[in-house]
């Protein structure tokens, strides 16, 4: 049986988002942690008067790249190369999780330490390497409280944002064998836990698993952009680092650092700056990794490359302001969209990494609202996209037959003709009528198939008593005026 | 027989052979750089100040103020290449680098310079330098101690990157360890140094 792919769901999204729904408790938690964020993070854009100039040159230097991506990535390749790191290449996700597992079977160590990296939660990178015998721990504060919970991440940025605090002392107390009893759930006291069990972890640390914020052609250089110091701990202290970049993360000059690490911190966790950024071009003489791997992915990103269209969702610099600002993921939480990458960002980017013939209801987890596009630090249209993957779906059944489409194929032979219109109106005028008196509410919110595919999230409107043109008529007849 | 190049060199080429069928023909982007290079004329000094309190850093002005911080500590890692004299009221031990994980792991401090200092973000950037020692230096040990001169202290991002070598191992670091991962709140104190000490010097 082949392990489930981290960019699909085992339910569709309405199905999945019904179940989180229902969850009075994770809709608190993430209402209280969306606002929060929201609110620092306009208070920090707000102080900075050349956001609109940043915004604008981060989205053109990121079309920049994937214009240039081979020429790129070859020069990247050379100088990281020179610097001492050796680069690997993997198409999909089992070839680079072979890749990973085989070059951490050369140090001869079976235990990894982990710096929070989506790159590896797409390729399932921790459950390849248990399968290899080698036991991968996650060392940033959320990934953890995952990981300790059998859980599976709900935000790019805050895997744990559906737990609050009383529920991650309790996780901590469950699975922590050196918690002291007595923890309390004050966030500085569960994070001085998280030290503790971490400490021996990281200092005895062989072999570390890194993804990168961003790679430098010009120089091979890596940037790991992070808060708690666990980052510095894995990039630092092991001899053997392995870094997962997708194809995309490339940036073409060092200088280019200057828009990104302006728009990435403010955008992400609402600060001015993260606590720590390490960045290292391959190796360095006596100060951190001496066995220095790269290895960069495509899984997916070349066929999303291909569209036009859809190719601006590679500019993705995983901020997840586009998260926090979302009234459907704050509503359904980060598990629904079944992807590791969830939210208005996820719905683009999962289906085109995995085609959107087996992904196809994460376009539609949308109401369009645009609220995603506003924010997002290198302005991906998110809902252009949206649209355009579910123009790709309805076009990929255009030739089968529905009941969508033979009730538009008869609507439209209804409105070609203005007697034949008038005819259906008043039909459903007359039937709207006697509904109406029998269920006392002008709306109806069970219809029968197939008009239950629509009543199933919404109340369907009666018709109204009066058509607009049986109106204009009456008005006309009374000389322009109302009665 | 043929010796096999091995899966990767086959990955390359294909991957390389994908990304140029998808771009091809994707017309020429112009970026535009009309954001800001420099701040306006502002105390450099004070903004710094401010930002670093924000973080719950410590700041302190003048070199006598170096042996307030050192106030306590008994054990005391530096790098090679310090000056002299910031040491000259320490009264406890000095461990100089080269020093192994379990060394830094016992003492009680760690005092450097920097390579420069961004006063809007608030933000310390080592660079490896003589008067920093290596990375792990300032990683592992609870408290750090950072000596910045004024003329390190540089407006915003953009003058930083432009100063910096990327070709050596860089570190920013902005406040004392933290973590926003509980209901998105920044809590000081997580892996890194939980107390960080600025020391401001002419």
């Amino acid at each position: 049986m082949n392990p489930p792919n981290p960019l699909i769901g085992t339910r569709p999204f309405p199905e999945a988002a019904a179940t989180e729904l229902r969850n009075p408790q994770l809709r608190a938690n993430l209402t209280h942690a969306t606002h929060t964020i929201r609110n620092k993070r306009s208070r920090v854009v707000g102080e900075v008067p050349d956001w609109e100039q940043l915004r604008e040159t981060g989205r053109a230097i990121k079309a920049d790249v994937l214009r240039r991506l081979p020429e790129l990535l070859e020069q990247f390749e050379a100088a990281a190369t020179a610097a001492g790191a050796t680069v690997h290449w993997a198409r999909d996700a089992a070839e680079a999780c072979a890749l990973i597992a085989r070059i951490i079977h050369a140090t001869g160590h079976r235990e990894v330490v982990k710096v929070k990296s989506m790159a590896t939660q797409e390729i399932g990178l921790n459950e390849a390497l248990e399968a290899e015998g080698i036991a991968a721990y996650e060392t940033d504060l959320a990934e953890l409280i995952v990981q300790l919970a059998d859980d599976t991440p709900s935000h790019i940025l805050v895997p744990a944002i559906h737990y609050n605090r009383s529920q991650i002392r309790d996780i901590f107390l469950r699975r922590m064998s050196d918690v002291d009893p007595s923890l309390s759930d004050q966030p500085a006291e569960l994070a001085e836990a998280a030290r503790k069990h971490l400490r021996r972890r990281f200092l005895n640390a062989k072999v570390a698993i890194s993804g990168a914020n961003f790679a430098i052609a010009e120089t091979g250089t890596l940037v790991v952009v992070e808060s708690e110091g666990n980052g510095r701990m894995c990039l630092t202290l092991p001899e053997t680092l392995i870094s997962v970049v997708g194809i995309e993360k490339i940036l073409p000059t060092f200088n280019d650092l200057e828009v990104f690490l302006q728009l990435l911190p403010r955008s992400s966790t609402g600060e001015r700056m993260n606590p720590y950024t390490s960045m290292w071009t391959g190796v360095t003489p006596g100060d951190g990794p001496q066995n220095v791997h790269i290895v960069l992915i495509d899984n997916g990103r070349t066929a999303t490359l291909a569209d036009e269209v859809g190719r601006q969702a590679l500019a993705c610099i995983r901020c997840s302001a586009c998260l926090n600002v979302c009234p459907v993921y704050e509503r359904t939480g980060g598990h629904a969209y079944g992807s590791v990458y969830p939210g208005p960002i996820g719905a683009i980017l999962s289906p085109q990494l995995t085609g959107v013939a087996r992904n196809s209801s994460l376009p539609f987890a949308s109401s369009l609202c645009g609220a995603c596009y506003d924010v997002c630090p290198v302005k991906i249209n998110i809902p252009e996209v949206l649209v355009h993957l579910r123009q790709e779906y309805v076009n990929d059944k255009r030739d089968q037959t529905s009941a969508e489409r033979a009730a538009m194929r008869a609507l439209a032979w209804v409105m070609r003709d203005s007697r034949r219109w008038s005819t259906a109106l008043r039909a459903a005028r007359t039937g709207g009528g006697v509904l109406a008196s029998v269920l006392r509410r002008p709306r109806v919110r069970h219809m029968p198939w197939p008009l239950s595919a629509w009543t199933s999230s919404r109340d369907a409107p009666l018709p109204a008593q009066e058509t607009f043109r049986e109106w204009w008529a009456r008005r006309e007849r009374n000389g322009g005026e109302e009665r | 027989m043929i010796k096999k190049t091995g899966q990767y060199g086959g990955a390359r080429a294909e991957i390389l052979r994908r990304v140029r069928a998808a771009v091809a023909g994707a017309p020429p982007v112009t970026v535009p750089r009309d954001y800001h290079f420099t701040r306006p004329d502002i105390d450099l000094v004070e903004l710094f100040i401010e930002r670093l309190t924000d973080y719950k850093a410590r700041v302190h002005r003048g070199e006598e103020a170096i042996a307030t911080c050192l106030d306590g500590v008994s054990r005391l890692a530096v790098p090679a290449g310090i000056p002299r004299r910031w040491l000259s009221a320490y009264q406890g031990q000095v461990l100089t680098e080269p020093l192994t994980t379990e060394t830094l792991d016992t003492v009680d401090a760690v005092l450097t310079g920097c390579a420069l200092a961004i006063a809007e973000t608030g933000t310390l950037v080592l660079d490896a330098g003589p008067d920093q020692g290596t990375r792990a230096l300032t990683l592992i040990p609870d408290h750090h101690i950072c000596v910045v001169r004024r003329e390190q202290i540089v407006g915003g991002v953009p003058e930083a990157v432009r100063r910096l070598n990327p070709t050596r191992p860089l570190t920013w670091i902005s406040g004392p360890s933290a973590t926003s991962d509980i209901e998105l709140n920044r809590v000081e104190g997580v892996h890194g140094p939980r107390r960080l000490d600025v020391v401001l010097v002419e």
